[in-house]
């Protein structure tokens, strides 16, 4: 017990660093399925007990409050080597939940906003919070089997009136080919949105 | 105001109750900086458990290999609310070490997103 200073040493060299990658769109958009068709394990599942009457504002320390819910959160884990792993946080789907987005958020890589085209409406908010905070985000459209006509990005940047830059990638989130290349194209884009290198 | 402001026992304490008796009554982390992925490692030496609960029992015997607040929160099934009160006590009696993402408040840089991006590449 005398050396418990190189015993921490010893257990922070274990400790990989960490990033994160927020999947976020209305409810029933396919968050969870794509987190699940890229992690290396069954997505977990946690949950965060909030204040009703905080209304976004309070952070968590509220939860004395009187009235209590519970949000889960599901998320998946990439291993990407023994000093570096991805963790996949599909975000709660209510609107009113913004302030565990911004936890979420905080130092994350980015977002992959994904809409169902039979439900544009859902993923507004979504589309919104992340352009508000100039988080780096790429839209996915899910392509469910159900939906009667497939529309071009192009359409889909015109109806939900999403920025030039922003990529927009069909997709289907059921997939892990297809997960993967969105995965990609929001760490490229994410790259480009970094300040230039300074030259020498 | 009504009676509800005095009124603790009323449908919504149920899911209350077992975490304050976990945390001790305190809603507030010693280390409420503690991100969803952060990672924690137990410490070799953290052996002696008198005075721990089950739960914080728990994280020391899954944090032999690095696992994040949100993986801990799961496997112990508690909310992360809880987890971190009681990764923050480990923390204080020196029983597990924390490392947070790599940049807590701002976005990763260049090196680490292209060593992100080569990795999805490779999967």
């Amino acid at each position: 017990m005398v050396s418990v200073p190189s015993d921490q040493r010893q257990a922070a060299a274990l400790a990989p660093e960490s990033v994160k990658i927020l999947v976020a769109g209305g409810f029933g958009v396919g968050k969870t399925t794509m987190v699940a068709s890229v992690s290396e394990i069954p997505p977990l599942s946690t949950e965060e007990l909030l204040t009703e009457a905080s209304d976004g504002i309070d952070d968590l320390a509220g939860i004395e409050g009187k009235t209590t819910t519970t949000v889960a959160l599901d998320f998946g884990r990439i291993t990407i080597s023994p000093k570096l792993v991805m963790y996949l946080f599909g975000t709660p789907g209510q609107d009113r939940f913004w302030f565990m987005w911004d936890e979420l958020a905080r130092g994350a890589i980015g977002a992959i906003v994904l809409i169902d085209t039979r439900r544009l409406d859902a993923s507004f908010a979504a589309i919104d919070f992340f352009e508000r905070r100039e988080i780096p985000f790429v839209v996915g459209i899910n392509h469910f089997d159900g939906a009667e006509h497939r529309y071009e990005p192009e359409e889909i940047r015109t109806a939900l009136a999403i920025s030039p830059g922003i990529p927009i990638v069909p997709c289907d989130a059921r997939k892990r080919d297809a997960s993967k290349l969105i995965l990609i194209r929001l760490i490229e884009h994410a790259m480009s949105r970094l300040p230039a290198q300074a030259s020498a | 105001m009504t009676g509800d402001e005095t009124q603790w026992f009323d449908e919504a304490a149920g899911p209350l109750v077992r975490p304050y008796a976990m945390t001790g009554g305190r809603t507030r982390p010693g280390a409420a900086w503690l991100d969803v992925a952060t990672q924690v490692v137990t410490v070799p030496s953290a052996s002696e458990r008198l005075g721990l609960g089950p739960e914080h029992q728990a994280i020391l015997d899954l944090c032999h290999r690095a696992l994040s607040v949100a993986e801990l929160a799961s496997y112990v099934n508690v909310p992360l609310v809880v987890i971190k009160v009681l990764i923050s006590d480990l923390m204080d009696r020196g029983d597990v070490v924390v490392r947070p993402p790599a940049q807590a408040l701002q976005a990763p840089g260049r090196d680490l997103l292209q060593a992100v991006l080569d990795g999805v590449r490779a999967l």
